[in-house]
C-alpha cells in the first residue's frame, strides 16, 4: 500500500475522492459555461473552458422567443400552493393517526402504505380521463390537487407527531382548548423540522414533476418548466443557448432552498429517499 | 401460565368495558368522537378521488378496449397481447439491463464514498460531500437535457475528453449498448451521492467502541470493514436496493428526454411504452394493462429481494 503514516494516507485517499468530485463537478461546470456561449459555439472543438459573454444573449433571447418566463411562473405558483396546501393535508391526517384511536383506523393507513408501492404511472390514464371529464386539462389544480395527499407525506408526519406527548394534549384539553386551536397552535409547532423536511420534498417534487403533467397540461401557457424544457429540447431547431440557459434557471429556485436551508434539505431528500 | 391468561382476559375485557357507556370513554379520550375523521377529511377525500379510483379505474380499463370511440369489455385480451408483444419484451429487456448495471455499481460507489466521508483521513470532509450531493438538485429533465448535449455526437464534450486521453470516440446515442450505458452514467451521477449520504448517517451510528474493540483484538482495516462497518450498513443497503430497483423498473423521465427511447427502441423501458400507448396511441386498455403487468412485477421482485435479504444473517 501507498505510504503507511496516516498522513500519506490521507493524501491519498483525499486525492482520490477530490478526483471523483472533479468528475461529478464537471457537468455542472460545462452547464456553465455552455451558457455563456451563442448555439453555434456551444459544441466548438476544442470544447471551452473558460467562459464567454453571450449569457445576457441567451437568456433574453429565452424570454423573447419563447414561454419560458410564463412556464417559470406556472411553476412558482404550481409548486408553492402544492407545498403550502400539502403541509395542510399530510399534517392534519398524520395528527389523525398518530394522536387518536378511532374506527377503521389500521384499515385505511393500510390502504396508504400499500399504495406507496403502487407504481404511480398506473394511474396516468386514468387521471387524464378524469380530468378531461372535470375539464381541467391546462389548469392549476389538474397539477396540484392529485397527490396532495401524498401517502409519504401523511406517514412521515404521523412519525414525527407520534413524539408528541399525550399528558401536553391532554393538559390543553384540561384548560379548555378546541380541537383546531390545540393542533394548529400547540401541535405543529412542535414537528417544526419535520414540516420543513417535508415542504421542501413537496416542492422539489412538484417543482421537478414530469410525466403527468407533459399528460394533463396541452398549451404552452400552461406548460410548467420541465415541460417547458423538454418541448423545447423536442423542437427541431433547438437553440442549445436557450435551452441550457433555460435548464441553468430551472435549477435557481432549488439552489437557493439548498444554500439556505442546508440541513432541513438534506433532511427532505434523504425521508423523500424511501419514497422513490 | 394461569397469569398469562388472567392478564389476557382482563385485557380483551376492559376495552369493551370502557365502550359500553359512551358518556365515559369521551370523558377518558377527552375529545368529540368525530374529531379525527375531520381531520382525515381533506386527505380522505383527495384520496379516494385522485388515487384510490385512479388505480381501480386503470384495474378496469386493462380489461376493455376502444373501437370506434366505443369501450368494450374484452377480458384478458389486452394482457394475453402483452404477452405476445415483442416489444414488451425489448421494453423489459431495456429495463432489466439497466437495472442490473446501474444499481449495484451505484450501491458499491456509494459506500465506498460513505466510507471515505466517515474518514478521519479525510481532508474538508464538508465540501466533498456537498459536491458528490449536488447532483441530486437537478431535476430528472434539467440533468436529461444535461446529459444529452454532453454525450451527444461524435465530437461532444465527453467524447472529446475521451480524445484528449487518447479514447473514443464512442458512439454513445447512436449505438443501442452505448445509449443504455448513457442513461446507466446519468442515474449514477444523479443518485450516486444521495445514497452516499444515507449509508453515512447509518455509518455514523455505527459505535466508535465496536472498531476500537476489533482493532484491540487485531483485526486490520478490511476485516474491520467485514465485521463492524458492513454489519452496520447492511439495512440501509437493503432499503436503498430495494427502492432503487423500484424507482429504476419505473424508469420513464431520464430515456424520454436523453434518448427518446432510442435507438431503435434499445432504450424503451416499460413507463415509455406505457406513455406511448396511452397518449401516442390513445390505447387507454393497453396502457393500463401495462401499468398493471409493472405493478406484478415490481411486487415480485420486492418481494424476492425480501425474501433473499432476510435468510441471510
Amino acid at each position: 500500500m501507498t505510504g503507511q503514516t496516516s498522513a500519506g494516507r490521507s493524501l491519498v485517499l483525499t486525492t482520490a475522492i477530490a478526483a471523483g468530485a472533479v468528475v461529478f463537478a464537471l457537468p455542472f461546470y460545462w452547464l456553465i459555461i455552455a451558457t455563456t456561449y451563442p448555439s453555434r459555439d456551444i459544441f466548438a472543438v476544442p470544447p471551452h473552458f473558460l467562459p464567454g459573454n453571450a449569457f445576457l444573449d441567451n437568456v433574453r433571447g429565452l424570454f423573447a422567443d419563447t414561454m419560458f418566463g410564463r412556464s417559470m411562473l406556472n411553476s412558482v405558483v404550481v409548486a408553492g400552493t402544492y407545498t403550502l396546501l400539502g403541509l395542510v393535508v399530510c399534517t392534519a391526517a398524520g395528527y389523525a393517526f398518530a394522536k387518536f384511536e378511532f374506527r377503521g383506523r389500521s384499515v385505511m393507513f393500510g390502504v396508504l402504505l400499500i399504495t406507496l408501492a403502487l407504481p404511480s404511472q398506473v394511474t396516468l390514464v386514468p387521471l387524464f380521463r378524469l380530468m378531461v371529464w372535470l375539464g381541467w386539462l391546462d389548469t392549476y389544480q389538474a397539477i396540484i390537487l392529485p397527490t396532495l395527499a401524498l401517502p409519504f407525506g401523511v406517514f412521515l408526519m404521523r412519525q414525527a407527531l407520534g413524539s408528541v406527548p399525550d399528558e401536553l394534549l391532554q393538559a390543553a384539553r384540561v384548560d379548555g382548548a378546541g380541537e383546531f386551536h390545540l393542533f394548529a397552535r400547540i401541535v405543529v409547532p412542535t414537528v417544526r423540522p419535520a414540516l420543513a423536511a417535508l415542504a421542501i420534498f413537496l416542492f422539489l417534487a412538484q417543482w421537478n414533476a414530469f410525466v403527468y403533467p407533459l399528460v394533463v397540461l396541452r398549451t404552452p401557457d400552461a406548460y410548467t418548466v420541465p415541460v417547458a424544457l423538454a418541448t423545447l429540447q423536442g423542437v427541431g431547431t433547438t437553440d442549445y443557448g436557450q435551452l441550457l440557459a433555460g435548464t441553468l434557471l430551472s435549477m435557481v429556485p432549488i439552489l437557493i432552498l439548498f444554500l439556505f436551508l442546508q440541513r432541513q434539505f438534506v433532511a427532505g431528500i434523504l425521508a423523500g429517499a424511501v419514497k422513490q | 401460565m394461569t397469569v398469562t391468561t388472567t392478564k389476557g382476559s382482563v385485557d380483551a375485557v376492559s376495552p369493551r368495558a370502557l365502550r359500553v357507556p359512551d358518556r365515559r370513554r369521551r370523558a377518558t379520550a377527552g375529545y368529540p368522537r368525530w374529531t379525527p375523521y375531520l381531520f382525515l377529511l381533506p386527505a380522505i377525500l383527495l384520496f379516494a378521488g385522485f388515487t384510490v379510483y385512479p388505480y381501480v379505474s386503470a384495474l378496469w380499463l386493462s380489461l376493455t378496449t376502444n373501437r370506434g370511440g366505443e369501450t368494450t369489455f374484452a377480458g384478458l385480451a389486452n394482457y394475453v397481447r402483452l404477452l405476445r408483444d415483442p416489444l414488451f419484451y425489448t421494453a423489459l429487456k431495456n429495463t432489466f439491463v439497466i437495472l442490473i448495471v446501474q444499481v449495484p455499481v451505484m450501491l458499491a460507489l456509494a459506500v465506498l464514498l460513505a466510507v471515505a466521508f466517515n474518514s478521519v483521513l479525510l481532508k474538508a470532509r464538508a465540501l466533498w460531500r456537498t459536491i458528490y450531493f449536488v447532483p441530486i438538485v437537478m431535476g430528472l429533465v434539467a440533468y436529461g437535457i444535461l446529459f444529452r448535449a454532453l454525450f451527444s455526437s461524435q465530437d461532444g464534450f465527453v467524447n472529446q475528453l475521451l480524445g484528449a486521453v487518447g479514447a473514443g470516440p464512442i458512439p454513445w446515442l447512436a449505438n443501442g449498448f452505448w445509449a443504455k450505458m448513457t442513461i446507466v452514467i446519468a442515474l449514477t451521477w444523479h443518485y450516486t451521492g444521495q445514497s452516499a449520504i444515507i449509508y453515512l448517517a447509518q455509518l455514523q451510528a455505527i459505535p466508535v467502541d465496536l472498531y476500537e474493540a476489533a482493532a484491540a483484538d487485531g483485526a486490520g482495516a478490511v476485516q474491520r470493514f467485514w465485521n463492524v462497518t458492513w454489519p452496520g450498513l447492511r439495512p440501509a443497503l437493503v432499503l436503498t436496493a430495494i427502492l432503487s430497483t423500484i424507482g429504476t423498473l419505473q424508469l420513464f423521465d431520464e430515456p424520454f428526454v436523453l434518448t427518446g427511447g432510442g435507438p431503435n427502441n434499445a432504450t424503451l423501458t416499460v413507463g415509455m411504452y406505457l406513455y406511448t400507448n396511452g397518449f401516442r396511441y390513445f390505447d387507454f386498455g393497453y396502457a393500463s394493462a401495462i401499468g398493471y403487468a409493472l405493478t406484478l412485477i415490481i411486487g415480485a421482485i420486492s418481494l424476492i429481494q425480501l425474501r433473499l435479504t432476510r435468510e441471510k444473517p
